[in-house]
């Protein structure tokens, strides 16, 4: 076990690398160099440039650029938004709560539908119900969720004035932020019309980023709850009569959910482009929202470190579903 | 009785029967033919250039509403363009963007597949690590940041998202190859002296083409949706191009007001990726015999 452990995590070393040479590289493929960028339309002197350029080091080979790059990522330094000044590490944590948060919140509700929705279309394998079910989810698949965002503004916030348009709470209130999730800082605060607030902001948001999820998980969990119900032990236990909805929930759902469970690990990336489309439909003040903005405002460092940040975020949960993996099944630890 | 009279279908035909059972597929294929319609006789069919401005008609409603009329079916935008002329030249450019991106991505990720599988050692390795770098980046992401350095508009957007689909086939054709060198049929060309580009190319590929084409009608929706999804963000192609993820970017200061011009783009990009997905997965169950039950 441990030494499956070790290889896992010696194997995200040259990962971590090549992830860091291409985020260093697709910086440096930006028209002129970043001090350039920076400076937009506005004339500098040549001399000024020059002297800019020495300072930040651009004037150095870029094989030592990369080498010193790589030095200030392991220690954490990701720079500084040409923007607001503040490091990009530090504008990362403030925001990355609303992002968990919604998705969170997303992958739940995906869950919680697609599941039951996966059964049972399995169960009643071939029928309207199957059918109904199933295309349901391929439409949902196929759903382009910025549009899907905007159409449920259009009828539950403007048309029927159920739910508001953007952000996260409304103005009249104010909460504490201490720990960054709303849900959990308005509860504490003790005023009920601040989470009434908070979670009817939350509705549409949630609803948009777990579409694709939820589509997925059920057809996965369908085709997964087909491939289980064929098995010796489905058959033993009906055999010995037990209730049909024991032998669907206990003996076959508890195996089908196996291969779910690995595909949601898998879903984070897919999970983290969807936050980006919706956070920018509903003006949620997350990650996404912020890396949209860095590239209108040709914040670079922003737009390189939070890619950064959330690719290592992608190795992480791919490595911990990996060795979660090794854990529940002996079998792929070789 | 000639063993020649006992007809056995071929393969073709058992292809089909198995496809046309699966209705979502037959459908998707229907749409797909419309689409494909459309797009070659969009100067015949459309009423409107796609970015002629009628002055006098701006945010006419579609012909049912009170106030529209029939010579704006679905109802103009903003700056007075017929709304169907505009999806109708918009279909053109979702399969011209669907078709480029996959046989980019597919032929590149089968070249880089097959080299990764004949070859072996380093180059495998080297290959399939870069393949995974990729991977570890959200797609949407990754396109969003290559377009935002190499500057927006549709060229740009679908090199991008060739870019980030390109794993998916090296992948794939790379893991075919890998069981199909394994085999009899490989070993005994080799003896006969074939050479490796021969052996890729024309003995080993097609009998890797089946898993390839099911993930190529597979992309062909995902490309049309992240294109969409990177010109709604005003990343993609520019207006007064009529894309449709361009058309519902332009949409957004008005759509509480005239919401003809943000439902009709949407279906469009909806009912086509949901065709081209309809007919993938009707592609996948007939080629694949294993998966039937």
């Amino acid at each position: 076990m441990l030494r499956f452990l070790l290889r896992r995590f010696a194997l995200i070393i040259p990962t971590f690398v090549g992830v860091t040479l291409l985020s260093f590289v697709l910086i440096h493929l930006v028209p002129g160099d970043p001090i350039e960028a920076r400076m937009g339309e506005h004339s500098i002197a040549p001399e000024r440039l020059a002297e800019l350029r020495h300072q930040f080091g651009y004037d150095q080979p870029l094989w030592r650029q990369f080498l010193r790059y790589e030095g200030e990522v392991f220690r954490g330094d990701l720079g500084q938004s040409v923007v607001t000044r503040e490091t990009v590490w530090h504008e990362f944590v403030t925001l990355f709560p609303a992002t968990l948060e919604l998705s969170v919140c997303a992958m739940t509700f995906a869950i919680l539908i697609g599941v039951p929705m996966g059964v049972a279309a399995a169960v009643r394998r071939g029928t309207a119900t199957d059918y109904s079910l199933m295309g349901t989810a391929v439409t949902g698949a196929s759903m382009p969720i910025f549009w899907w965002g905007l159409m449920m503004i259009l009828v539950f916030s403007v048309s029927l004035g159920w739910t508001p348009v953007s952000g996260r709470i409304s103005d009249t209130f104010y909460v504490e932020p201490w720990s960054g999730f709303m849900l959990i800082d308005c509860h504490f605060s003790d005023d009920a019309g601040a989470c009434r607030s908070a979670v009817s902001h939350l509705i549409l948001p949630t609803i948009v980023l777990g579409t694709i999820p939820l589509a997925t998980i059920a057809r996965i969990t369908r085709s997964s709850m087909l491939d289980v119900l064929h098995e010796d032990y489905i058959r033993t236990a009906q055999a010995k009569g037990l209730a049909a909805i024991r032998v669907v929930v206990v003996h076959a759902l508890r195996n089908a959910l196996i291969p779910v469970v690995t595909v949601l690990g898998l879903q984070v990336g897919a999970l983290m482009g969807g936050a980006i489309l919706t956070e920018t439909i509903f003006s949620w003040p997350g990650v996404g929202h912020w890396l949209i903005d860095s590239i209108q405002r040709r914040d670079y460092p922003v737009l390189q470190g939070g890619t950064l940040l959330i690719a290592v975020l992608v190795i992480g949960v791919n490595l911990g579903v990996d060795v979660l993996y090794g854990v529940l099944n002996p079998r792929i630890r070789r | 009785m000639s063993a020649a009279s006992i007809a056995q279908p071929s393969r073709a035909a058992l292809f089909w029967r198995s496809f046309a059972e699966n209705r979502g597929a037959v459908a998707g294929l229907v749409v797909m033919g419309i689409l494909i319609v459309l797009a070659v006789l969009a100067d015949v069919l459309a009423l409107h250039s796609p970015i002629e401005q009628f002055r006098t008609h701006f945010l006419s409603p579609p012909v049912w509403e009170e106030g529209g009329s029939w010579a704006f079916p679905l109802g103009t935008d903003d700056v007075g363009r017929d709304i169907l002329s505009r999806l109708i030249h918009g279909a053109r450019l979702s399969l011209v963007i669907g078709f480029s991106v996959v046989t980019l991505s597919l032929t590149v990720g089968t070249v880089l597949g097959l080299t990764a599988a004949f070859a072996g050692g380093v180059v495998d390795v080297a290959i399939m690590r870069i393949m995974d770098i990729i991977l570890v980046f959200p797609s949407l992401l990754l396109a969003i940041v290559i377009v935002a350095i190499m500057g927006p508009g549709m060229f740009n957007a679908m090199l991008a998202v060739a870019i980030v689909t390109l794993p998916g086939y090296t992948r794939l054709s790379r893991a075919s190859a890998m069981s199909e060198l394994a085999r009899d049929y490989v070993t005994a060309t080799r003896a006969a002296g074939a050479s490796t580009r021969r052996l890729m190319f024309d003995t080993v590929l097609p009998n890797c083409l089946a898993p390839l084409i099911v993930q190529a009608s597979l992309g062909f929706s995902a490309a049309i949706l992240d294109a969409a999804a990177l010109g709604f963000l005003g990343l993609g192609a520019q207006a007064p191009t009529p894309e449709w993820g361009t058309m519902l970017a332009g949409a957004l200061q008005y759509y509480q007001r005239a919401w003809w011009v943000l439902a009709f783009p949407g279906f469009a990009i909806l009912f086509t990726v949901l065709a081209f997905n309809l007919f993938g997965d009707g592609l996948r169950d007939a080629l694949d015999p294993k998966l039937k039950r």
